[in-house]
């Protein structure tokens, strides 16, 4: 883990989402996919604890990450309407991620197909994903991205970099209309027994897509964003209750497997 | 050269005045990549009970102007699992390590204490009769002198090393607690634990905390956190610790202007993991610019005339 200055390179913005290109001057860390960075937003009383943002893409070679961010509070507006030039603390890389193929190992439960489900500002850790997993393991993802209405599909030409891109929409103005849970595709991957289901977005969105997945004995990960202060595990207060009691969200999710979780 | 060496008594001897507090930096190992443990006084590790301890339910953290409130609720896996599967990895850190005793009863304070007792390389405990989170749970020992007496005699009778007593800021007289942990043996008294506070979400008309009320921390506290280490280091003999919003060396000298004699950066740690490391050094600077040449000079070196 490192901490470290960065300048803000490049953003783009949108209604509610802005995408940060921020780089550093130290050589960036491996970063995994579904790892998260705690940015420091600025010294404001109102905005005193770092925020939780997860990795949207990596540029090691310009020792560069984006970060995609959703304007929630006081905090992440801010980090919205950063001038380009701005220097960014950034405390990274942190969690654990989503489970990988093993390169090493032959075991049968091997995944051999990912299908990644986002929703809202929930796709950002899936380009990241995606761009790891064509690239390092040959393996070309099926994103499924939901959004209200089609201003929250966003960067949806850089998923289709790495994969077959489908969506949905609340109001049916892009994409299937209805939730994730209700795309036609789904149906017919249900029999693909080597499929890895891998989720991030609004709880309820991801308790829909655990019990589709739990229902057709797919293995399903979701990815967490619990309330957190530290992020480095020590303060203890971003828990979830899990079949192993409570876990850091911070430090021993983001990513739970469905089955650790008491939903 | 500035001598940053701190002795807070009864063998407990820091490189510098600089501890980190319990519950904000976990075992030390969370931290390792930030910083270098030679460069701390010590860490005092997460508040460690008898028995395991589930803590409270989530939520338990809002985030407040310039600070934190948390009701963690000592969340731990027990005295037997620290001395087994932890304090083998702690126990070698370049830097002193010592372990925050919590309880419900005073029975399992003093037979958490006597575990802690039998650990070779903790020099110290500190005693939580503090924590606001915990139903019957310490803070209930140190809002009156009856109660902090009761536990630290008792703890005094089975912990023969340096006893540091955390002292909860939720009472009406500081002073008169501190004074009854000092005549009740302890060595120390570090001070404040959190303020107890409240946060309400308007929207949703409920509490941000699972537990309703809950622990405030961070910056926030400060101007109350130095009010009572001067007040208390004026009527106790013993040497007082301070913490309580501490964010950078200024703020340490601060407190030592005070009257403490070491410190402890807690809530800070989350804002900047890398603090705690560099804050010796900026106490010695401010020594070396100031015409100090020993730390331990600053304790109470306030001028109020």
């Amino acid at each position: 883990m490192i901490i470290s200055d960065f300048t803000l390179v490049e953003i783009q913005k949108w209604t509610k989402v802005s995408l940060l290109k921020l780089q550093c001057e130290e050589r960036l860390p491996n970063i995994l996919p579904g790892q998260f960075v705690q940015v420091r937003i600025d010294q404001s009383p109102s905005t005193y604890l770092r925020r939780p943002i997860s990795v949207h893409n990596v540029i090691p070679e310009n020792n560069e990450i984006w970060l995609l961010v959703q304007k929630v509070g006081k905090g992440t507006e801010t980090l919205c309407e950063l001038p380009v030039g701005s220097i960014v603390n950034i405390v990274l890389p942190l969690g654990n991620s989503f489970t990988l193929p093993c390169l090493r190992c032959s075991c049968q439960a091997q995944p051999t197909d990912y299908l990644l489900v986002g929703g809202g500002v929930g796709i950002a850790p899936l380009l990241y994903f995606g761009k790891v997993l064509q690239t390092q393991y040959n393996i070309r993802p099926t994103f499924l991205l939901g959004g209200r209405s089609q201003s929250d599909l966003v960067q949806i030409d850089s998923f289709q970099m790495y994969g077959d891109v489908y969506t949905t929409t609340e109001d049916g103005s892009a994409g299937e209309k209805g939730f994730v849970t209700n795309h036609s595709v789904l149906e017919q991957m249900t029999a693909n027994k080597g499929l890895q289901v891998c989720c991030c977005g609004p709880k309820p969105m991801m308790m829909a897509v655990a019990k589709w997945a739990y229902a057709a004995h797919l293995n399903c990960e979701v990815s967490l964003e619990n309330m957190m202060a530290c992020g480095l595990g020590a303060c203890l207060c971003c828990v979830e209750k899990t079949t192993e009691g409570h876990l850091c969200v911070c430090k021993d999710g983001p990513v739970f497997n469905i089955n650790q979780l008491l939903w | 050269m500035v001598d940053l060496t701190t002795d807070l008594g009864k063998g407990l001897i820091l490189r510098n005045p600089v501890l980190t507090a319990s519950g904000t930096f976990g075992y030390g190992e969370e931290y390792a990549d930030f910083v270098d443990f030679n460069k701390l006084g010590g860490i005092i590790v997460k508040g460690t009970t008898l028995n395991p301890r589930e803590g409270n339910p989530y939520p338990r953290m809002a985030e407040t102007p310039s600070g934190m409130l948390n009701a963690v609720g000592l969340q731990n896996k027990g005295v037997h699992y620290f001395v087994e599967h932890i304090y083998p990895r702690i126990a070698n850190l370049d830097t002193n390590v010592l372990v925050n005793v919590s309880g419900s009863t005073i029975e399992d304070y003093v037979a958490c204490a006597e575990i802690v007792n039998s650990l070779e390389c903790i020099p110290a405990i500190e005693l939580n009769v503090s924590c606001p989170n915990v139903k019957q749970g310490g803070m209930a020992f140190g809002v009156n002198t009856e109660g902090i007496s009761k536990v630290v005699e008792a703890v005094r009778k089975v912990y023969h090393k340096h006893l540091m007593v955390k002292l909860s800021p939720n009472v009406t007289s500081i002073v008169d607690i501190a004074k009854a942990a000092e005549a009740s043996g302890a060595d120390s008294v570090s001070l404040i634990n959190t303020l107890l506070g409240m946060a309400i979400d308007a929207a949703k008309r409920r509490p941000k905390l699972s537990t309703i009320t809950g622990g405030l921390s961070g910056a926030c506290v400060k101007p109350i956190a130095l009010r009572m280490v001067w007040q208390v280091s004026k009527g106790v003999k013993i040497p007082v610790v301070g913490l309580g919003g501490i964010s950078s060396a200024t703020d340490a000298v601060e407190f030592m202007l005070a009257g403490a004699s070491a410190i402890e950066i807690g809530t800070a740690n989350f804002i900047d993991p890398s603090l705690s490391g560099k804050v010796g050094e900026g106490i010695a600077d401010y020594c070396e610019k100031y015409g100090f040449t020993a730390s331990s000079q600053l304790t109470g070196a306030l001028l109020t005339d």
